[in-house]
């Protein structure tokens, strides 16, 4: 027994859907509009919607106060980066998990899930004292190091499930063939599960591209991305909305497409292989 | 060259024994067929030798040395999986060239091997499409190109036709039967079809429950069983076991008769039975009888055969053919 698809029934979700899909949408869209009015406008009550004086001058603003090319250059280097060498790691630890468990994998797998269930302020001031006495503060090294620290748990859980579903006899087949552990990696389970390692970079590139606290809190200029470049403009003189809104826009505009045009790899990356 | 001996092979899964001491010496050359029902280890002693499952204990030889602490890349056998387990993103050519890409060998010997392993094959035409491409037999045949390329010291087969629609087995269990008299190399072929055993095998070992039952020639088992187990097992349709007082005249607890060895009559024998149905195959009669004490049997007879459910008949034994078992199943002569 289904739910029977009627017009009326159709025409209702439809609306539905589209008028949840505007509400969670609705802040950046509200950013977007904002970063083209003058501050005025932006504090205008009641608030402007698409009739105000259009411009572009915010932007010009934002790049003449900072940098946006080198923190966009930052956010980039950062989030690959630091995934690239996340996979690395993680791709042997998933195979392990995943091809040659013990009786003690499925705790370890819920052991490193649970890492991601503290709060990063809980551990704050360890990892400044260490980032200050290695020298690591406002370094690329440093922060991408902690960027793919951070990640690694969710990285190897969604590797992991993906591994889950490729047949052992193909692997054991390679084995047979005379490949070794590397070559069976990088020549059969790899190209594989292409798709699943795919989408897990593409979270994980989003979950840093976006990831504040650590990047604000131990970075202050050089090393600093794009969050840092939006943090700026909410200073304790004043938030400036318009220019705030600018940086915003700035800081995201690259990861929403990239978002927009993987938009079904990224589901089924949340869906963390649940839906085969 | 490829001799493989196992001594007191041993393999536990946490507390449950799945192979309990098996010693076996497979010539080089041979067809060992390993059969038996499903569970009792076959599969698990193939993987042993392959080296994809690690020994609990005993010892593992190839040609004499020890391979037990040998990884299976280095044991230099081929495997084919009943599941074909072939690369998906790599086309038929990659296939069966991977194996000679994983030894380092060059291009050109590469090219002339897969070549040559297609043709023997019937894969030429086949060799730039994916597995998905392929039907069932041709994935078959890719699985085996692929371990043939190798030129392994012995093949190991784990149900590799339990795949594939029953015309198509019958034929592929005769290309594999052409393929070790061309080859003349070790094979080692799992199996739970005893049909597929007789048929192929030059050495059949019957497993039951983790150990060997018994080894031999396909007609050794046929003739000789040792055991109730094998003496089920073997041979189709399975042989009549009987207990009681025509045991017990022929001096033991148990005898059995294979139903091709049951003499039939309408008028006079020793057993009075009931007809409760024939299968009339053509080249062959199946008739299922009800013998009271005796239990139900079944009597094979060439050709066509006037019967139907309900008559009486007269059943004897070949004297000759009768097997004698005592009170643990073992034959006794």
């Amino acid at each position: 027994m289904g739910l029977r698809v009627t017009t009326s029934r159709r025409i209702g979700m439809t609306v539905l859907a589209w008028a949840i899909g505007l509400l969670i949408f609705f802040p950046i869209l509200w950013t977007f509009l904002t970063a083209f009015k003058s501050e005025q406008d932006a504090y205008a009550i009641p608030p402007k919607f698409l009739f105000f004086h259009w411009t572009t001058e915010n932007f010009g603003e934002v790049q003449a106060r900072s940098d946006y090319l080198l923190h966009a250059f930052n956010s980039i280097v950062l989030s690959i980066g630091a995934n690239l060498v996340g996979l690395a790691i993680s791709v042997p630890a998933a195979w392990a998990m995943a091809f040659a468990p013990t009786k003690r994998t499925k705790d370890l797998l819920m052991w490193m899930l649970s890492t991601k269930m503290m709060p990063g302020a809980g551990v704050f001031m360890a990892i400044y004292f260490l980032f200050l006495r290695f020298h690591l503060l406002d370094s690329r090294w440093g922060i991408g190091f902690l960027l793919m620290m951070v990640n690694l748990p969710i990285v190897i859980w969604m590797l992991y499930t993906y591994f889950k579903e490729i047949p052992v006899d193909i692997l054991e087949a390679a084995r047979m063939d005379g490949a070794s552990l590397t070559n069976e990696i990088i020549y059969v389970l790899t190209p594989m599960a292409i798709p699943g390692i795919a989408s897990t970079l593409l979270l994980s590139v989003i979950l840093s591209w976006n990831e504040a606290f650590w990047t604000l809190n131990l970075t202050t200029f050089n090393a600093a991305p794009l969050t840092y470049l939006i943090a700026q403009f909410s200073s304790p003189e004043g938030t400036f909305w318009a220019k705030l809104s600018a940086a915003s826009t700035l800081a995201i505009a690259p990861i929403l497409v990239l978002g927009w045009f993987s938009q079904k790899q990224l589901v089924r990356g949340l869906t963390f292989g649940a839906v085969k | 060259m490829g001799r493989i001996q196992l001594s007191d092979v041993r393999k536990d899964f946490g507390a449950v024994k799945i192979i309990n001491g098996v010693s076996l010496d497979i010539q080089d050359g041979e067809f060992a067929v390993f059969v038996g029902p499903s569970g009792c280890g076959k599969s698990t002693l193939l993987r042993l030798i392959a080296g994809l499952e690690d020994l609990t204990s005993g010892h593992i030889l190839i040609d004499g040395k020890d391979v037990s602490q040998v990884g299976p890349a280095q044991r230099g056998l081929a495997m084919v999986f009943q599941s074909y387990a072939l690369y998906p993103h790599m086309s038929v050519r990659g296939n069966i060239a991977f194996a000679l890409k994983m030894a380092k060998q060059p291009t050109e010997v590469i090219d002339a091997k897969v070549k040559k392993a297609a043709a023997t094959l019937n894969l030429t035409d086949y060799l730039d499409r994916k597995p998905r491409q392929l039907s069932g037999g041709q994935r078959q045949r890719v699985a085996i190109g692929r371990a043939i390329v190798r030129e392994p010291k012995a093949f190991l087969f784990d149900e590799p036709l339990s795949n594939l629609d029953a015309a198509l087995r019958v034929q592929m269990r005769l290309e594999i039967g052409d393929l070790h008299h061309a080859l003349k190399t070790t094979m080692i072929y799992v199996t739970h079809d005893q049909v597929e055993a007789m048929t192929m095998a030059t050495k059949i070992v019957v497993l039951d429950r983790g150990s060997v039952a018994q080894v031999g020639s396909p007609l050794e088992l046929y003739n000789r069983p040792n055991g109730l187990f094998v003496a089920r097992f073997i041979g189709s349709p399975t042989m009549n076991i009987v207990e009681g007082e025509p045991a017990t005249k022929r001096g033991a607890v148990s005898i059995g008769v294979r139903p091709e060895h049951l003499e039939i009559s309408t008028s006079q024998g020793e057993w009075k039975t009931r007809v409760r149905l024939a299968e009339h195959l053509g080249s062959d009669t199946f008739i299922y009888v009800d013998g009271d004490k005796l239990g139900h049997l079944t009597v094979r007879v060439d050709g066509e055969a006037a019967v139907k459910p309900g008559d009486a008949v007269y059943l004897t034994p070949r004297e000759d053919r009768v097997h004698k078992f005592n009170k643990d199943g073992r034959r006794v002569d």
